[in-house]
Protein backbone atom coordinates (compact mmCIF):
# COMPACT_ATOMS: atom_id res chain seq x y z
CA UNK A 1 0.00 0.00 0.00
CA UNK A 2 1.15 3.64 -0.90
CA UNK A 3 1.56 6.02 1.93
CA UNK A 4 -1.66 7.75 3.43
CA UNK A 5 -2.16 10.58 2.06
CA UNK A 6 -2.42 13.76 4.96
CA UNK A 7 -5.72 15.35 5.70
CA UNK A 8 -6.55 18.21 7.87
CA UNK A 9 -9.50 19.82 9.05
CA UNK A 10 -9.89 23.74 9.77
CA UNK A 11 -12.26 25.49 12.05
CA UNK A 12 -12.02 29.24 11.41
CA UNK A 13 -15.00 31.22 12.07
CA UNK A 14 -17.53 28.70 12.14
CA UNK A 15 -20.09 27.30 14.72
CA UNK A 16 -18.48 23.57 13.74
CA UNK A 17 -21.59 22.36 12.41
CA UNK A 18 -19.53 21.44 9.40
CA UNK A 19 -17.16 18.89 11.74
CA UNK A 20 -20.31 17.42 13.47
CA UNK A 21 -21.48 16.56 9.65
CA UNK A 22 -18.07 15.69 8.66
CA UNK A 23 -18.36 12.92 11.65
CA UNK A 24 -22.05 11.62 10.39
CA UNK A 25 -20.16 9.92 7.63
CA UNK A 26 -20.55 7.47 10.32
CA UNK A 27 -18.81 3.95 9.93
CA UNK A 28 -17.56 4.98 6.71
CA UNK A 29 -15.22 7.04 8.50
CA UNK A 30 -12.92 3.80 9.21
CA UNK A 31 -12.42 2.96 5.43
CA UNK A 32 -11.78 6.81 5.30
CA UNK A 33 -9.30 6.22 8.08
CA UNK A 34 -7.41 3.43 6.50
CA UNK A 35 -6.46 5.36 4.22
CA UNK A 36 -5.69 8.99 5.73
CA UNK A 37 -3.83 10.29 8.20
CA UNK A 38 -5.03 13.08 9.88
CA UNK A 39 -2.58 15.41 10.48
CA UNK A 40 -4.14 18.43 11.66
CA UNK A 41 -7.73 19.10 13.12
CA UNK A 42 -9.79 20.18 16.25
CA UNK A 43 -10.68 16.66 16.27
CA UNK A 44 -7.07 16.15 17.12
CA UNK A 45 -3.95 17.81 19.21
CA UNK A 46 -1.70 18.80 17.54
CA UNK A 47 -0.73 22.71 17.94
CA UNK A 48 0.70 23.35 14.78
CA UNK A 49 -0.31 23.10 11.35
CA UNK A 50 2.32 20.67 9.34
CA UNK A 51 3.50 20.95 5.80
CA UNK A 52 2.93 18.92 2.99
CA UNK A 53 -1.04 18.46 3.23
CA UNK A 54 -2.87 16.91 0.91
CA UNK A 55 -6.30 18.21 0.86
CA UNK A 56 -7.84 20.20 3.74
CA UNK A 57 -11.10 20.71 4.99
CA UNK A 58 -11.46 24.62 6.14
CA UNK A 59 -14.65 25.64 8.00
CA UNK A 60 -15.95 28.99 9.11
CA UNK A 61 -15.66 32.28 7.60
CA UNK A 62 -12.38 34.68 8.37
CA UNK A 63 -14.39 37.21 11.15
CA UNK A 64 -10.78 37.96 13.11
CA UNK A 65 -6.99 38.47 12.50
CA UNK A 66 -6.01 34.61 14.03
CA UNK A 67 -8.41 33.15 10.90
CA UNK A 68 -6.52 35.17 8.31
CA UNK A 69 -2.88 34.02 9.61
CA UNK A 70 -3.94 30.02 9.90
CA UNK A 71 -5.89 30.36 6.34
CA UNK A 72 -2.65 31.75 5.35
CA UNK A 73 -0.68 29.04 6.62
CA UNK A 74 -2.71 26.67 5.46
CA UNK A 75 -2.68 27.73 1.55
CA UNK A 76 0.78 27.61 1.75
CA UNK A 77 1.11 24.22 3.20
CA UNK A 78 -1.73 22.97 1.60
CA UNK A 79 -1.92 21.30 -1.72
CA UNK A 80 -5.99 21.07 -2.35
CA UNK A 81 -7.93 23.42 -0.38
CA UNK A 82 -11.50 23.16 0.36
CA UNK A 83 -14.18 25.66 0.85
CA UNK A 84 -16.10 23.54 3.71
CA UNK A 85 -19.67 24.69 4.19
CA UNK A 86 -21.55 27.67 3.94
CA UNK A 87 -19.92 30.14 6.00
CA UNK A 88 -16.07 29.50 4.54
CA UNK A 89 -17.97 29.68 1.00
CA UNK A 90 -20.21 32.61 1.59
CA UNK A 91 -19.73 34.18 4.97
CA UNK A 92 -23.13 33.35 5.97
CA UNK A 93 -24.97 33.90 9.18
CA UNK A 94 -21.06 35.03 10.08
CA UNK A 95 -21.14 37.63 7.89
CA UNK A 96 -24.38 39.12 9.52
CA UNK A 97 -22.14 41.56 11.33
CA UNK A 98 -21.26 43.07 8.12
CA UNK A 99 -23.61 46.15 7.87
CA UNK A 100 -22.97 46.75 11.80
CA UNK A 101 -19.99 49.41 12.86
CA UNK A 102 -17.40 47.14 14.44
CA UNK A 103 -17.26 49.12 17.25
CA UNK A 104 -21.06 48.75 18.28
CA UNK A 105 -20.72 44.76 18.04
CA UNK A 106 -18.28 44.56 20.49
CA UNK A 107 -19.17 47.12 22.58
CA UNK A 108 -22.55 45.80 22.38
CA UNK A 109 -21.29 42.07 23.27
CA UNK A 110 -18.31 43.38 25.74
CA UNK A 111 -19.70 46.25 27.38
CA UNK A 112 -23.73 45.64 27.50
CA UNK A 113 -23.56 41.67 27.50
CA UNK A 114 -24.34 39.74 31.02
CA UNK A 115 -21.54 37.56 32.13
CA UNK A 116 -17.91 37.96 33.65
CA UNK A 117 -16.14 38.14 30.05
CA UNK A 118 -13.49 40.47 29.79
CA UNK A 119 -14.52 44.01 28.98
CA UNK A 120 -12.90 46.70 27.02
CA UNK A 121 -8.78 46.99 26.77
CA UNK A 122 -8.69 44.19 28.82
CA UNK A 123 -10.26 41.96 26.12
CA UNK A 124 -8.39 43.16 23.04
CA UNK A 125 -5.40 42.44 24.47
CA UNK A 126 -6.24 38.69 24.63
CA UNK A 127 -8.77 38.05 21.76
CA UNK A 128 -7.71 37.94 18.35
CA UNK A 129 -8.74 41.44 16.61
CA UNK A 130 -11.89 41.47 14.54
CA UNK A 131 -11.68 42.13 10.67
CA UNK A 132 -13.26 44.73 10.15
CA UNK A 133 -16.03 42.81 7.25
CA UNK A 134 -16.45 38.92 7.94
CA UNK A 135 -15.27 37.12 4.63
CA UNK A 136 -15.63 34.09 2.83
CA UNK A 137 -12.15 32.42 2.30
CA UNK A 138 -11.71 32.74 -1.18
CA UNK A 139 -11.48 37.05 -0.72
CA UNK A 140 -8.43 35.80 0.59
CA UNK A 141 -6.59 33.06 -0.89
CA UNK A 142 -7.53 30.39 -4.36
CA UNK A 143 -9.46 27.66 -3.06
CA UNK A 144 -9.54 24.44 -5.21
CA UNK A 145 -13.23 23.51 -4.60
CA UNK A 146 -15.96 24.98 -2.80
CA UNK A 147 -18.45 22.56 -0.72
CA UNK A 148 -21.65 24.59 0.39
CA UNK A 149 -24.45 23.51 2.74
CA UNK A 150 -25.29 24.42 6.05
CA UNK A 151 -23.59 21.89 7.51
CA UNK A 152 -22.48 20.59 3.73
CA UNK A 153 -24.47 16.73 4.28
CA UNK A 154 -22.47 13.88 5.28
CA UNK A 155 -22.86 12.43 1.78
CA UNK A 156 -21.50 15.18 0.18
CA UNK A 157 -18.84 15.58 2.46
CA UNK A 158 -17.68 12.09 1.74
CA UNK A 159 -17.83 12.25 -1.98
CA UNK A 160 -15.71 15.57 -2.13
CA UNK A 161 -13.19 13.43 -0.35
CA UNK A 162 -12.98 10.51 -1.84
CA UNK A 163 -12.96 12.03 -5.28
CA UNK A 164 -10.15 14.28 -4.00
CA UNK A 165 -8.14 11.24 -2.72
CA UNK A 166 -8.49 9.48 -5.59
CA UNK A 167 -6.94 12.71 -7.01
CA UNK A 168 -10.28 13.58 -9.27
CA UNK A 169 -12.49 16.72 -9.43
CA UNK A 170 -15.22 15.97 -7.46
CA UNK A 171 -18.61 15.74 -10.02
CA UNK A 172 -21.64 16.84 -7.32
CA UNK A 173 -25.00 16.60 -9.11
CA UNK A 174 -27.12 19.45 -8.71
CA UNK A 175 -28.57 18.56 -5.41
CA UNK A 176 -25.63 18.51 -3.82
CA UNK A 177 -23.94 22.19 -4.05
CA UNK A 178 -27.23 23.96 -2.63
CA UNK A 179 -26.34 26.72 -0.25
CA UNK A 180 -27.77 26.55 3.38
CA UNK B 1 -53.75 29.70 -36.45
CA UNK B 2 -49.88 30.20 -38.37
CA UNK B 3 -47.36 28.74 -37.51
CA UNK B 4 -43.16 29.91 -38.03
CA UNK B 5 -40.15 28.00 -37.70
CA UNK B 6 -37.58 28.73 -35.99
CA UNK B 7 -33.72 27.26 -36.16
CA UNK B 8 -32.52 26.69 -32.00
CA UNK B 9 -29.21 25.39 -31.33
CA UNK B 10 -29.28 23.55 -35.07
CA UNK B 11 -32.41 22.33 -35.03
CA UNK B 12 -35.09 23.14 -36.85
CA UNK B 13 -39.13 23.49 -34.50
CA UNK B 14 -42.14 25.84 -34.75
CA UNK B 15 -43.63 27.90 -32.92
CA UNK B 16 -47.40 29.84 -33.23
CA UNK B 17 -47.03 33.11 -34.63
CA UNK B 18 -46.69 35.59 -31.83
CA UNK B 19 -44.63 33.24 -29.48
CA UNK B 20 -41.96 34.69 -27.51
CA UNK B 21 -38.72 33.04 -27.97
CA UNK B 22 -38.71 31.42 -24.63
CA UNK B 23 -42.30 29.65 -25.53
CA UNK B 24 -40.72 28.82 -28.73
CA UNK B 25 -37.92 27.44 -27.10
CA UNK B 26 -39.71 25.68 -24.25
CA UNK B 27 -42.34 24.10 -27.24
CA UNK B 28 -39.39 22.83 -28.58
CA UNK B 29 -37.53 21.13 -25.54
CA UNK B 30 -34.75 23.34 -24.91
CA UNK B 31 -34.83 24.69 -21.48
CA UNK B 32 -33.85 28.22 -20.22
CA UNK B 33 -33.78 29.57 -16.61
CA UNK B 34 -35.63 32.07 -15.60
CA UNK B 35 -36.38 34.21 -12.27
CA UNK B 36 -38.49 36.97 -13.36
CA UNK B 37 -40.78 35.20 -15.81
CA UNK B 38 -43.58 33.21 -14.51
CA UNK B 39 -46.12 31.82 -17.05
CA UNK B 40 -49.32 34.11 -16.58
CA UNK B 41 -47.97 37.25 -15.86
CA UNK B 42 -46.96 39.59 -18.71
CA UNK B 43 -42.61 39.39 -19.28
CA UNK B 44 -40.64 41.93 -17.96
CA UNK B 45 -37.41 40.60 -18.96
CA UNK B 46 -35.69 41.63 -15.67
CA UNK B 47 -33.65 38.86 -14.67
CA UNK B 48 -31.88 38.45 -17.98
CA UNK B 49 -31.14 34.75 -17.55
CA UNK B 50 -32.69 34.18 -20.57
CA UNK B 51 -30.67 35.87 -22.84
CA UNK B 52 -30.27 34.08 -26.03
CA UNK B 53 -27.84 34.87 -29.35
CA UNK B 54 -29.90 35.57 -32.58
CA UNK B 55 -28.36 35.62 -35.56
CA UNK B 56 -28.20 38.84 -37.13
CA UNK B 57 -28.69 40.90 -33.62
CA UNK B 58 -26.10 42.83 -32.40
CA UNK B 59 -26.70 42.10 -29.02
CA UNK B 60 -27.65 39.92 -26.95
CA UNK B 61 -32.13 39.29 -26.86
CA UNK B 62 -33.79 38.39 -23.87
CA UNK B 63 -36.20 35.66 -24.68
CA UNK B 64 -39.13 35.86 -23.10
CA UNK B 65 -39.85 39.73 -24.21
CA UNK B 66 -38.12 39.27 -27.42
CA UNK B 67 -41.30 37.56 -30.35
CA UNK B 68 -39.86 34.99 -32.28
CA UNK B 69 -40.04 35.98 -36.37
CA UNK B 70 -40.14 33.58 -39.22
CA UNK B 71 -36.62 32.00 -39.89
CA UNK B 72 -34.94 33.14 -36.61
CA UNK B 73 -32.12 31.29 -36.09
CA UNK B 74 -31.02 31.12 -32.18
CA UNK B 75 -28.53 29.68 -29.88
CA UNK B 76 -29.44 29.40 -26.68
CA UNK B 77 -25.98 27.44 -24.45
CA UNK B 78 -22.76 28.86 -26.13
CA UNK B 79 -20.06 29.29 -23.32
CA UNK B 80 -21.13 33.01 -23.89
CA UNK B 81 -23.90 32.78 -22.60
CA UNK B 82 -23.62 29.95 -19.81
CA UNK B 83 -20.90 32.05 -18.35
CA UNK B 84 -23.05 34.96 -18.62
CA UNK B 85 -25.99 33.36 -16.86
CA UNK B 86 -23.86 32.35 -14.06
CA UNK B 87 -22.16 35.85 -13.30
CA UNK B 88 -25.99 37.25 -13.30
CA UNK B 89 -26.69 34.52 -10.77
CA UNK B 90 -23.36 35.38 -9.14
CA UNK B 91 -24.38 39.40 -9.06
CA UNK B 92 -27.72 38.44 -7.75
CA UNK B 93 -25.98 36.57 -4.64
CA UNK B 94 -23.83 39.95 -3.62
CA UNK B 95 -26.31 42.38 -4.03
CA UNK B 96 -28.37 41.92 -1.25
CA UNK B 97 -28.33 39.33 2.08
CA UNK B 98 -29.00 35.86 0.85
CA UNK B 99 -28.38 34.19 3.62
CA UNK B 100 -29.86 30.90 2.94
CA UNK B 101 -29.24 28.96 6.10
CA UNK B 102 -31.16 30.84 7.84
CA UNK B 103 -34.22 31.25 5.26
CA UNK B 104 -37.65 30.77 4.96
CA UNK B 105 -37.81 29.27 1.49
CA UNK B 106 -34.77 27.66 1.90
CA UNK B 107 -35.83 24.28 -0.43
CA UNK B 108 -38.63 26.56 -2.13
CA UNK B 109 -36.29 29.21 -3.64
CA UNK B 110 -35.82 29.37 -7.23
CA UNK B 111 -32.55 31.40 -6.84
CA UNK B 112 -30.98 28.76 -5.07
CA UNK B 113 -32.36 25.52 -7.07
CA UNK B 114 -30.76 27.66 -10.40
CA UNK B 115 -27.68 28.47 -8.76
CA UNK B 116 -27.02 24.48 -7.71
CA UNK B 117 -28.59 23.82 -11.25
CA UNK B 118 -26.21 26.34 -13.03
CA UNK B 119 -23.45 24.95 -11.00
CA UNK B 120 -23.28 28.45 -9.23
CA UNK B 121 -21.41 27.42 -6.02
CA UNK B 122 -19.85 30.42 -4.94
CA UNK B 123 -19.59 34.17 -5.61
CA UNK B 124 -16.57 35.79 -6.50
CA UNK B 125 -18.02 39.82 -6.32
CA UNK B 126 -17.48 40.68 -2.83
CA UNK B 127 -20.68 40.55 -1.02
CA UNK B 128 -22.33 44.43 -1.10
CA UNK B 129 -24.11 43.47 2.64
CA UNK B 130 -26.69 46.35 2.32
CA UNK B 131 -28.50 47.72 5.21
CA UNK B 132 -32.15 47.64 4.22
CA UNK B 133 -35.10 48.60 5.79
CA UNK B 134 -36.24 46.58 8.41
CA UNK B 135 -38.43 43.41 7.41
CA UNK B 136 -42.41 44.41 7.65
CA UNK B 137 -44.54 41.95 9.99
CA UNK B 138 -47.14 44.52 10.22
CA UNK B 139 -49.23 42.38 7.67
CA UNK B 140 -51.93 40.38 9.28
CA UNK B 141 -50.64 37.58 7.31
CA UNK B 142 -47.54 38.19 5.16
CA UNK B 143 -44.31 39.52 5.63
CA UNK B 144 -41.71 41.11 3.49
CA UNK B 145 -38.23 40.90 3.90
CA UNK B 146 -35.60 43.04 1.54
CA UNK B 147 -32.81 41.31 1.84
CA UNK B 148 -33.91 38.58 0.26
CA UNK B 149 -35.91 40.46 -3.21
CA UNK B 150 -34.21 39.82 -6.31
CA UNK B 151 -36.15 42.67 -8.28
CA UNK B 152 -38.20 40.36 -10.24
CA UNK B 153 -41.54 42.10 -9.71
CA UNK B 154 -43.26 38.87 -9.51
CA UNK B 155 -45.22 40.00 -6.43
CA UNK B 156 -46.04 43.32 -8.15
CA UNK B 157 -47.27 41.72 -11.77
CA UNK B 158 -49.58 39.37 -9.74
CA UNK B 159 -51.10 41.87 -7.37
CA UNK B 160 -51.72 44.12 -10.80
CA UNK B 161 -52.24 41.94 -13.20
CA UNK B 162 -54.13 38.93 -11.44
CA UNK B 163 -55.72 40.33 -8.30
CA UNK B 164 -56.37 43.90 -9.40
CA UNK B 165 -55.10 45.27 -6.97
CA UNK B 166 -52.10 47.23 -7.56
CA UNK B 167 -50.82 47.29 -3.41
CA UNK B 168 -47.36 46.17 -4.62
CA UNK B 169 -44.43 48.73 -6.75
CA UNK B 170 -41.24 49.16 -6.66
CA UNK B 171 -39.87 53.10 -5.34
CA UNK B 172 -36.43 53.99 -6.07
CA UNK B 173 -34.23 53.00 -9.17
CA UNK B 174 -31.42 50.67 -10.35
CA UNK B 175 -29.06 49.24 -7.00
CA UNK B 176 -31.85 51.68 -4.91
CA UNK B 177 -35.01 49.77 -5.66
CA UNK B 178 -37.30 48.40 -2.85
CA UNK B 179 -40.54 46.99 -3.14
CA UNK B 180 -43.34 49.03 -1.62
CA UNK B 181 -46.62 49.13 -0.67
CA UNK B 182 -49.43 51.29 -1.36
CA UNK B 183 -47.70 55.10 -0.85
CA UNK B 184 -44.54 52.91 1.05
CA UNK B 185 -46.12 52.68 4.00
CA UNK B 186 -46.03 49.41 6.77
CA UNK B 187 -48.02 46.50 5.21
CA UNK B 188 -50.75 46.35 7.94
CA UNK B 189 -51.57 49.88 7.21
CA UNK B 190 -52.73 49.44 3.75
CA UNK B 191 -56.17 49.71 2.72
CA UNK B 192 -55.91 48.11 -0.95
CA UNK B 193 -54.63 44.45 0.37
CA UNK B 194 -56.84 42.58 0.27
CA UNK B 195 -54.77 40.09 1.88
CA UNK B 196 -55.14 37.27 -1.45
CA UNK B 197 -51.51 36.04 -0.97
CA UNK B 198 -50.60 35.75 -4.31
CA UNK B 199 -47.70 38.07 -4.31
CA UNK B 200 -46.23 35.33 -1.95
CA UNK B 201 -47.15 32.53 -3.95
CA UNK B 202 -45.29 34.07 -6.71
CA UNK B 203 -42.09 35.14 -5.08
CA UNK B 204 -39.52 33.27 -6.40
CA UNK B 205 -36.87 33.72 -3.11
CA UNK B 206 -37.85 34.19 0.73
CA UNK B 207 -38.72 37.79 0.18
CA UNK B 208 -42.96 37.42 0.73
CA UNK B 209 -43.59 34.88 3.07
CA UNK B 210 -46.32 34.05 5.81
CA UNK B 211 -46.24 34.99 8.76
CA UNK B 212 -45.35 32.36 11.61
CA UNK B 213 -43.18 30.17 9.34
CA UNK B 214 -39.51 29.47 9.67
CA UNK B 215 -36.29 28.68 8.24
CA UNK B 216 -37.01 26.09 5.37
CA UNK B 217 -40.97 26.18 6.03
CA UNK B 218 -42.32 28.23 3.03
CA UNK B 219 -43.99 26.77 0.03
CA UNK B 220 -44.92 28.29 -2.74
CA UNK B 221 -48.00 27.57 -5.43
CA UNK B 222 -48.21 28.96 -8.63
CA UNK B 223 -51.26 26.90 -10.08
CA UNK B 224 -53.54 29.20 -9.29
CA UNK B 225 -52.12 31.47 -12.17
CA UNK B 226 -52.77 29.10 -15.00
CA UNK B 227 -56.23 28.19 -13.68
CA UNK B 228 -57.26 32.38 -13.32
CA UNK B 229 -55.82 32.95 -16.40
CA UNK B 230 -57.63 30.47 -18.41
CA UNK B 231 -60.75 31.12 -17.00
CA UNK B 232 -60.47 34.74 -18.05
CA UNK B 233 -59.18 34.73 -21.24
CA UNK B 234 -60.55 31.41 -22.78
CA UNK B 235 -63.54 30.71 -20.22
CA UNK B 236 -62.47 27.21 -19.43
CA UNK B 237 -62.50 27.20 -15.27
CA UNK B 238 -60.93 24.15 -15.48
CA UNK B 239 -58.49 22.23 -13.27
CA UNK B 240 -56.83 20.68 -15.84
Amino acid sequence: MTSKAKVATVWLGGCSGCHMSFLDIDEKLLDLADRIELVYSPLVDRKEYPEGVDVVLVEGALCNTENLELLLKVRERSRVLVSFGDCAVTGNTSQLRNRLKIDDVLTQVYQAGPGSIPKGPEALEVLPVLLPKVYPLHAAVPVDFYLPGCPPDPDRILKTVTALLAGEKPQLPAESITFG
Amino acid sequence: MSVITVTINGVEGSAPAGATLLEACRQNGVELPTLCHLEGLTPVGACRLCLVQVEGARRLLPACVTEAQQGMVVQTHTEKLVKYRKMTLELLLSERNHICSVCVANGACELRTLCAQLGVDHTRFEYRCPDLPPIDTSHERNGLDHNRCISCTRCIRACDQIEGAHTLDMEGRGIENRVIIDMNQKWGTSRSCTKCGKCVNVCPTGTLFWKGSTVAEMEKEVGFLHWIRGGREKKTWSYL
